[in-house]
């Protein structure tokens, strides 16, 4: 990094303890020798001048380390103890079930004997966040490409400024519009579909409502700001100079982006998608406020119906008996072990290829 | 004057047409416009297959395609294939901002209805289905003091693991921790909403609560901050890195111990980006439903006491009056929707500015 004097005398506040520091007693001072093995710079050993101070067993200086260990740590005993806790609560209500968890097309924990299944919803909650991502990924790198490329540089970052705006706004209230505004003309949509070409099986007959297809249009308009933001960002910091040679070379302004900006940009890019889709794979309320809430599985997305693990855990969560909550916990941790393999192959693929994504992930 | 004394130059010769591509005429594009447009009216209204929408629909496409076909014939393979994906960028902003701008205006127009004393001063107690009035006043204090609490508990423990991870963390360890933060990120909300009733509410909270699942606010703090560390350790995490060796190693030459170097001069340069990333993280979980929806339990009357009882929550109130059957239900819900997008706005919009006056940016 290219450190200026004048951005180090700008340290501001950096500056004065480290005057201050000065004033103390000599030996003091000293102790920086406690860190040994700090590659990179040159300490222990060196220091001639007589007898050096002992490092203390317990300084502020292990003191400190031993702190923020201990905070790196939790991360680690958070994550397992999600994994624990949740099996721990699953495991009995697992036990009680009747019918098979993964096969069986229904949820009917609370009764005697229970019986609930997850296959439903965990097919739910694939299709309809596949079906987002296909609707919203291309738009949002059209979108990112324009604010970058092709719009004026300010009105671009007007509009890029927004856009993060909306990526911040919070799901309940796409949610609200999704089932109050957006219901009736997706259903007017689906009969259209469904009159033209109802000889595709994903297009079938009514009733038309709250359907997957109005979940997954939903959760594509919310993803779509988050996956343009960090599009935008990543497709931003393409190297000037790439971009100028290929217009040099004669290059026309799409093959420009095409062998300079997209190229460079593709790690950011799957980062984004895959962030999107953890966003839409955990997505809650949006969907239970838009899924019709039933337990079957379907692939005519356009009829009222559909579900997800999500939205059942925030539809189900308050008639739930001990055995209702368990099973809402068994199929949470579905839930966390699907967007674990998820996040850790999109993290796995960026880490392989990290020198680009540095700064763009 | 020299000028009249120099013979006049000839004119230069006009450039040959080959050193310069042919182009489409300017009024080409909105003319195959029009085409198109009038084109997919005749189709569509000729066929009966549709209203308006699907004529601007067609007519796109047709747009796009006549717009290959004339610059392909005009100016070439290359040039036609810049122009269609110029043109397809700039449709696809149009789709994206129509349904987006609509959340926008329905949020205003409809949030607006309600935005009164009454519902800031008033909670939902003893509001029937027929009563118009009522507020948010118990959710707006839920909110705060869920994420006050959660912003307490995760800024402490998230910038120490961040400055374990840039400072202290060698090898496998650190990585591995690194990797978790990442995974930590893509965690959805209901499942740590699911880890903290499993942990807290049904088994932590009854040894004293007389055996009785404790739903409070402050375990919807917990959850809220299992959310937030993965944020804020990242955004600390890369805020740490850019600060310059230079300050660091000045430090150590003088020398101040290590942790009081990072105390006292790297997290101090490093501050304005940090508190950008809380900012954004408590604005993140401030609009979180979920999690307070399974160990919070929402609650129509005010509670000040995180640590006992029911707690609501902005997000969670819009929830719950989504779901009633009152015809005032949704003015109400609009209303706190507002509010909720206005707080989440104003701290994104103050972390963003924040972070445009840091000097360490990028």
């Amino acid at each position: 990094m290219g450190d200026t004097p004048q951005r180090s005398a700008h340290a501001g506040t950096g500056g004065n303890p480290v005057a201050t520091s000065h004033e103390r007693p000599a030996g003091a001072s000293a102790r920086v020798a406690e860190r040994p093995g700090n590659p990179g710079r040159p300490d222990g050993g060196l220091g001639g001048g007589g007898a050096l101070p002992r490092a203390r067993a317990f300084g502020a200086e292990r003191a400190f380390r031993g702190l923020t260990l201990a905070a790196g740590t939790t991360v680690l005993v958070v994550i397992a103890a999600i994994a624990i806790f949740l099996v721990a609560k699953a495991v009995p209500a697992l036990r009680a079930n009747n019918e098979s968890f993964w096969t069986f097309e229904g949820w009917f924990p609370n009764d005697d004997p229970p019986q609930f299944g997850i296959g439903a919803l965990a097919f739910g909650t694939v299709l309809s966040s596949l079906l987002a991502l296909l609707m919203a990924v291309p738009v949002a790198l059209g979108i990112a490409l324009y604010l970058s490329h092709y719009a004026p540089r300010r009105l671009g970052n007007t509009l890029g400024f927004l856009i993060d705006l909306l990526a911040a706004v919070p799901s309940v209230v796409f949610g609200l519009w999704g089932r109050d505004y957006f219901a009736q003309p997706v259903a007017d949509l689906s009969a259209w579909l469904n009159r033209h070409f109802g000889w595709i099986p994903i297009f079938g007959d009514g009733p038309y409502g709250n359907s997957i297809l109005l979940g997954s249009l939903v959760l594509a308009i919310m993803v779509l700001p988050i996956v343009t933001s960090l599009s935008r960002e990543v497709f931003r910091q393409t190297p000037t100079a790439n971009e100028e040679a290929a217009l040099a070379l004669g290059a026309t302004r799409w093959e420009m982006i095409r062998t300079a900006v997209l190229p460079y940009g593709r790690p950011g890019v799957i980062a984004a998608v895959m962030l999107g889709l953890g966003r839409a794979l955990g997505e809650t309320i949006a969907l239970a406020l838009t899924l019709g809430s039933t337990y079957a599985i379907s692939f005519n997305i356009l009829a009222s119906g559909g579900n997800s693990i999500a939205a059942n855990i925030a539809n189900r969560f308050a008639e739930a008996n001990d055995t209702g909550r368990g099973a809402l916990i068994a199929s949470g941790l579905v839930l966390f072990a699907i967007t674990l393999i998820v996040n850790i192959t999109a993290r796995a693929i960026i880490y392989r290829r990290r020198e680009f994504t540095e700064s763009a992930a | 004057m020299t000028t009249t004394l120099t013979p006049r130059r000839p004119r230069p010769p006009a450039q040959p047409a080959t050193l310069r591509a042919r182009r489409l005429p300017a009024y080409a594009a909105p003319v195959i416009a029009v085409a198109a447009l009038l084109l997919a009216a005749a189709l569509v209204y000729g066929a009966g297959i549709g209203g308006p929408v699907l004529v601007v629909v067609v007519g796109a496409l047709l747009y796009l395609a006549g717009l290959f076909v004339a610059a392909n014939a005009v100016e070439g393979r290359r040039s036609a294939r810049n122009r269609t994906w110029s043109a397809l960028i700039h449709s696809a902003f149009v789709l994206a901002v129509l349904p987006l701008a609509s959340v926008v205006w329905t949020l205003v127009s409809k949030g607006s209805e309600r935005l009164d004393a009454n519902f800031f001063g008033t909670s939902m107690n003893n509001i029937g289905a027929r009563d118009a009035n009522g507020g948010a006043y118990h959710a707006i204090v839920g909110t705060l003091q869920q994420v006050g609490i959660a912003t307490l508990i995760t800024v402490p423990l998230g910038v120490l693991c961040a400055i374990y991870i840039v400072e202290y963390g060698r090898g496998r360890f650190a990585f591995t921790i690194r990797f978790f933060v990442d995974v930590m990120t893509g965690i959805p909300s209901i499942v740590t909403g699911l880890f903290v009733l499993a942990f807290w509410v049904l088994i932590v909270s009854p040894w004293f609560n007389d055996g009785r699942p404790g739903f409070s606010g402050f375990a919807a703090a917990l959850a809220l901050s299992v959310l937030m560390l993965p944020t804020v350790v990242r955004s600390t995490e890369e805020m740490l890195r850019l600060v310059p060796a230079p300050l660091r190693e000045g430090a150590y030459a003088l020398g101040v111990p290590k942790w009081k170097t990072i105390l006292r001069v790297v997290l101090p340069t490093a501050l304005p980006g940090i508190v950008t990333g809380i900012m954004l993280a408590v604005a993140r979980a401030a609009g979180e439903t979920a999690p307070v929806l399974l160990v919070a339990g929402g609650g129509a009357a005010i509670n000040f006491n995180p640590f006992e009882n029911n707690q609501s929550s902005l997000a969670l109130f819009v929830y719950q009056q989504a779901g009633e059957a009152s015809k005032y239900s949704p003015a109400r819900a609009w209303t706190a929707a507002l509010t909720l997008v206005a707080l989440v706005l104003v701290l994104t919009v103050a972390a963003k500015l924040l972070a445009r006056r840091n000097r360490l940016g990028r």
